[in-house]
């Protein structure tokens, strides 16, 4: 087997880790099978381990590390996805892929045939520290500054079954990125991390805390501006430390990290965690360079050579082909390396269930992937696909690839490239269906040059004030409420995860979901008319103010 | 009550523990038992007579003990015995090892076999703990 690119390549230890790791799963199943744990007592162990009880059966959410695969791991995907599920699967905001029909009973199986490729579904859910993700261009884009995925790779490890953080109050997500365009939501995260080159050639990190949507959805706060590389492991600890003893465990709504954060301030949570770091041994948590090498050379690099005249090769096919031409326009991002580029694959297709991708899909994805990708594919947390090095001479060989199975939708970044949780279809826990209306709204502005010329326009979509479809972070935000057994929904306007990171602003009251569609249409009209030169919605909305949406929307109800 | 324990040290025999609140009274207590909420920093002027400290688990899915314990061992160093009762699972004895916890008061009915296989199944951990274990390789790995 040859080094994955763009992830860290598993050795003997890891991977009689993780047969360990199932076999101790395995006994837990059957103990609950045999009865001798309690379901109460089950739940969290099943949770660390990615099992979700749904509302029709057993969700299993694997995990991808800082959003990297290779494609035998997408093939065993397709694989768990034809065997033990429906024949598709649905990729998530935070970079993993579920399995929304899996019988408890399948679950050992399933993670043995995934840790075959070195795979698992550790920290996927439960109360403790969950997959940590990552920028999807990481690696490639010309505007990053230090490719996150070696120091989110150390995250992994240290978090992986740590002995003090795995029975936290709540749930606790870190996002990594080494760009100062933050692709990774930074500012909603519990710990959100951008890393840059520091003054002596070491990376430093900038550290931002208690951000989260959920509930209460709140912009995290900076903690630390330049946190050095060898304290990244004793800041994260002490900083966790505080939150597992006076983090609340009374309520569940008010056990995240950002109610505490609230509670307490800023300031006097910067002065807790250096009291913590003041007492701590810091030798034993250094993170020296060498062990940063030690798993940076587990990584493997793309060796990327183009030949002479990639660039005018993509020119003229995208001069031929105004259909490729137009896909290329939304779904690629500049690369760092003359004559590549970065190619995301829309699993947005109108009418479609955002994130969801068949056996087949995947399939192909795989095997594109090892055509014209060094074999490495990431995710992302808006639910699509990207292959981070394609050269420009073969880019229109690998757009129709795509475009034979249905992945063609040239709608990166734009209204129909809709975030949205499983919603009431799935979720136990929904007040309303995310998916339908997703499928309206897809279908509503299924046209792609009108698409186009709407622009930038985020769309998040959750079914319950869990918001697992970040609606507070989407440009639109829709939030389904129950009203007396009707799915209603209520907007948000203005919300954004980027570094300007913002919480949507609720527009008015809710409505049906057909009159949220067609006021969602009434809204993107009048944007088009008020809009001056090249404003993009959130411009737009800036300047003009709420109002004239806010008429908009609800000027036939 | 049985006993289990996670080390190589035998638990020992105390006297019944007295409360946080109740060892400023008692200048014989040698031994304390913590609530999940107890700051472990309030121990500090008793470190020098404190031969057990226990924390209480009020239920399994409470991870403060772990806290307790790492700041015991870590921030006070202290050496003497920690052990933990309430509502615990074999699943969480290599946790509370790790955290320098030494002994278990068994919950009723419990499976001691469990407890011991769950102290076997890893040969690596990824991160240091409060033990002394040794470096697998250049990394952050741990050897068990």
């Amino acid at each position: 087997m040859t080094t994955a690119i763009g992830q860290y390549q598993y050795d003997q230890v890891d991977r009689d880790f993780l047969a360990a790791r199932i076999e101790e799963f395995s006994e837990q199943v059957a103990r609950r099978l045999d009865g001798s744990l309690t379901e109460d007592e089950f739940k969290p162990l099943r949770l660390m381990n990615g099992l979700y009880l749904q509302l029709h059966a057993y969700m299993l959410r694997v995990a991808v590390p800082y959003g990297t695969l290779n494609a035998a791991q997408v093939r065993a995907f397709a694989d768990v996805a034809r065997r033990y599920d429906r024949g598709y699967g649905h990729f998530t905001t935070r970079q993993n892929i579920q399995f929304n029909w899996i019988r408890l009973e399948d679950t050992p199986d399933i993670l043995r045939l995934l840790a075959d490729v070195d795979m698992h579904a550790l920290q996927t859910s439960g109360n403790c520290i969950r997959n940590v993700t990552s920028d999807e261009f990481a690696g490639a884009a010309a505007d990053e500054l230090v490719d996150p995925r070696v120091h989110a790779e150390i995250l992994r490890q240290w978090s992986t079954l740590h002995p003090e953080f795995t029975f936290l109050p709540r749930k606790f997500k870190i996002a990594i990125s080494g760009s100062p365009n933050d692709r990774v939501a930074a500012r909603f995260h519990d710990i959100g991390v951008i890393a840059r080159p520091g003054d002596d050639g070491r990376v430093v990190f900038q550290i931002f805390v208690g951000g989260g949507l959920g509930r209460t959805p709140i912009v995290g706060q900076e903690l630390y501006d330049s946190v050095p590389e060898e304290r990244l492991l004793a800041t994260l600890e002490a900083i966790i430390r505080v939150y597992n003893a006076h983090g609340r465990r009374d309520n569940i709504y008010k056990a995240r990290i950002k109610i505490l954060v609230q509670a307490l301030g800023i300031a006097a949570y910067r002065e807790e965690v250096e009291a913590e770091l003041a007492q701590m041994d810091i030798a034993r948590y250094r993170l020296s360079p060498e062990m940063v090498a030690s798993i940076e050379a587990r990584f493997a690099a793309p060796d990327l050579q183009v030949p002479a005249g990639a660039a005018d090769i993509l020119a003229e096919q995208r001069a031929r082909d105004w259909v490729f031409d137009r896909w290329v326009r939304s779904n690629t991002h500049a690369h760092r390396s003359e004559g590549h580029i970065i190619a995301v694959v829309s699993l947005k297709t109108p009418g479609e269930i955002p994130g969801d991708v068949t056996a087949d899909q995947l399939d192909r994805l795989a095997g594109l992937s090892e055509r014209f990708a060094y074999g490495e594919l990431r995710t992302t947390h808006l639910q699509n696909v990207v292959f981070g090095h394609v050269r420009q001479d073969q880019l229109y060989d690998l757009w129709r690839g795509l475009v034979e199975v249905g992945l063609g939708a040239p709608n990166v970044g734009l209204i129909g490239d809709i975030v949205a949780c499983p919603g009431l279809d799935y979720c136990a826990l929904a007040n309303a269906r995310s998916i339908p209306i997703a499928q309206k709204l897809g279908a509503r502005f299924a046209d792609m040059t009108l698409q186009e010329q709407i622009g930038a326009l985020q769309i998040n979509i959750s079914g319950c004030i869990n918001a697992c479809g970040h609606h507070h972070a989407g440009h639109i935000g829709l939030l389904g409420v129950d009203k007396r057994g009707e799915e209603f929904f209520q907007m948000t306007l203005g919300g954004r995860a980027d570094d300007q990171a913002a919480v949507g602003k609720i527009l008015g009251p809710a409505l049906p979901e057909d009159d949220t569609v067609d006021a969602i249409a009434r809204i993107v009209d009048r944007y088009l008319q008020e809009r001056s030169g090249k404003e993009s919605f959130l411009e737009t909305l800036k300047r003009v103010g709420e109002a004239p949406f806010k008429e908009a929307a609800y000027d036939t109800v | 009550m049985t006993l289990f324990n996670l080390g190589a040290r035998e638990a020992g025999q105390y006297a019944e523990p007295v409360t946080l609140a109740d060892l400023a009274e008692q200048g014989e207590a040698c031994s304390v038992v913590l609530e999940s909420g107890d700051d472990v920093a309030a121990l500090k002027p008793y470190l020098n007579r404190l031969e057990l400290v226990v924390l209480r688990f009020p239920i399994f899915r409470d991870g403060r003990g772990f806290t307790q314990a790492r700041e015991l061992r870590e921030y006070l160093r202290y050496s003497g015995e920690i052990r933990v009762e309430g509502h615990v699972l074999p699943d969480q004895a290599d946790f509370l090892k790790r955290c320098g916890v030494e002994s278990v008061v068994l919950p009723e009915g419990s499976d001691v076999g469990r407890w011991e296989r769950q102290l076997k199944r890893y040969s690596v951990s990824f991160q240091r703990s409060v033990l002394p274990e040794k470096a697998l390789d250049v990394g952050t790995r741990v050897a068990r």
